[in-house]
């Protein structure tokens, strides 16, 4: 309780909120930890983060997300010039014999992927939110962002979703 | 109405297809299909498949996995599939276990890899019980330390897959085009295939590992069988499945690139 006070109150300060997984049936139970959300991010009920600045929405998948998927070792991306539509797949990962489709919170045209996946798809588990970033894409619907989960509001979906299992 | 017809009630449906010797290339494509385009769930059982095939997970390096000399001179078909997971090496001794869900087919179960893992040694805890020292190791289905059942998983917006290939029997000459994977489970120890490994047949009949696992599918969902015949492709969906056979060519092209 004590750790989780102290790392509560840390990060009020630096502006992100912690989800706090409940304890679940001991069957499908996960280890209890805290995974970070960032404010000024939006974010996708699917676990997809979306950053916007100007013309361009840098994508990727939250730490509650690779935190839940395990160690990833590949990553599928899309090539750059290709297109892709809100809630529709783009890519997926591979973590744990598994392969998760990672869907597109907004539609638009991919500008960029991040290369450093291929070598390197450990990034996403490290460094969800700055150097595991997936695709970079110019929004073709600026209001799609705009419909996307805030940063309090997706730490309550993440809590209400694990304590729902 | 019975107690069985009582305990049906409020379960959800689950289509059963049992197939024998089936094309494994087919029913990978069949299994991508009914994850991406169907609403219901599915559990499908083959049989054996009729040729040696290797079969790789998604992000596997023929190269790197296999002996492609010896898979291109023996005209080994290989396939990459759409699931994750490692390489096997399939044929007539190999029963395949197939679970097609809807996320919330299985009451309190998160779609994500390790939650799915646990929920499916549930099952087959019941398929085994009794029956030699089963259980889930890392995320390969053995008898003690040695392995017989290999898993793969898909996870999509709202279903999963889970499928599993048992080693029922195997040839040892058939374990020479395999190299010993980079990636393996902490519990290998770095053993060979064949000190890994062992043989299904040495625990129970395929017949008893057949009826088992449908009456322990029975007891999550209400389980009906179905045909091939029936299961239609909706044509409002266009669908491509991923999982394919490697061209000769590129098999050659991967091992002068090592």
């Amino acid at each position: 309780m004590a750790l989780r006070m102290w790392a509560s109150s840390t990060a009020n300060a630096l502006g992100i909120s912690c989800v706090s997984k409940a304890h679940l049936s001991p069957a499908f139970s996960l280890p209890r930890c805290f995974s970070t959300v960032l404010d000024g991010l939006k974010y996708a009920s699917s676990h997809e983060w979306v950053k916007h600045e100007g013309s361009v929405a840098t994508i990727g998948i939250t730490d509650h997300a690779q935190d839940h998927l395990g160690e990833v070792v590949f990553v599928e991306l899309p090539e750059a010039g290709g297109s892709v539509s809100q809630g529709s797949s783009f890519g997926a990962v591979e973590s744990v014999k598994a392969t998760s489709d990672v869907n597109s919170p907004i539609s638009g045209e991919i500008i960029e992927v991040n290369s450093k996946l291929s070598e390197t798809p450990g990034l996403i588990n490290s460094s969800p939110y700055k150097e595991g970033w997936m695709i970079k894409v110019k929004p073709s619907s600026p209001s799609e962002v705009e419909s996307l989960m805030g940063s309090k509001e997706y730490t309550k979906f993440c809590e209400e979703e694990d304590a729902a299992h | 109405m019975t107690i069985s017809q009582t305990r049906n009630i409020g379960l959800p449906l689950m289509n059963l297809l049992k197939l024998k010797g089936f094309s494994i290339l087919l029913q990978l494509q069949l299994e991508e299909q009914l994850l991406r385009t169907s609403s219901e769930n599915w559990c499908i059982l083959n049989d054996g498949t009729s040729d040696p095939t290797v079969v790789m997970g998604v992000s596997g390096k023929p190269a790197e996995l296999l002996e492609i000399e010896s898979v291109v001179l023996d005209q080994v078909p290989v396939i990459r599939r759409f699931t994750g997971g490692g390489t096997v090496l399939v044929d007539d001794g190999t029963i395949f276990v197939t679970f097609i869900c809807s996320k919330d087919a299985i009451p309190g179960l998160q779609p994500y890899p390790r939650p799915i893992m646990s929920w499916s040694s549930l099952l087959y805890n019941k398929v085994f019980q009794g029956i030699g020292d089963f259980h889930l190791r890392e995320n390969d289905y053995v008898f003690g330390e040695r392995k017989f059942g290999g898993n793969a998983q898909s996870i999509i917006r709202s279903r999963w897959i889970h499928h599993t290939s048992f080693l029922w029997d195997y040839k040892v000459g058939n374990m020479s085009y395999l190299k010993l994977p980079k990636r393996a489970p902490e519990y290998r120890l770095s053993r060979g295939h064949l000190d890994f490994i062992c043989r299904m047949k040495d625990y129970m009949t395929r017949s008893n590992f057949i009826e088992r696992t449908v009456e322990a599918t029975g007891f999550y969902f209400s389980v009906r069988s179905v045909d091939l015949e029936a299961i239609e492709t909706p044509s409002n969906i266009k669908f491509c499945p991923s999982s394919r056979l490697l061209a000769k060519q590129e098999l050659e092209a991967a091992a002068r690139a090592l």
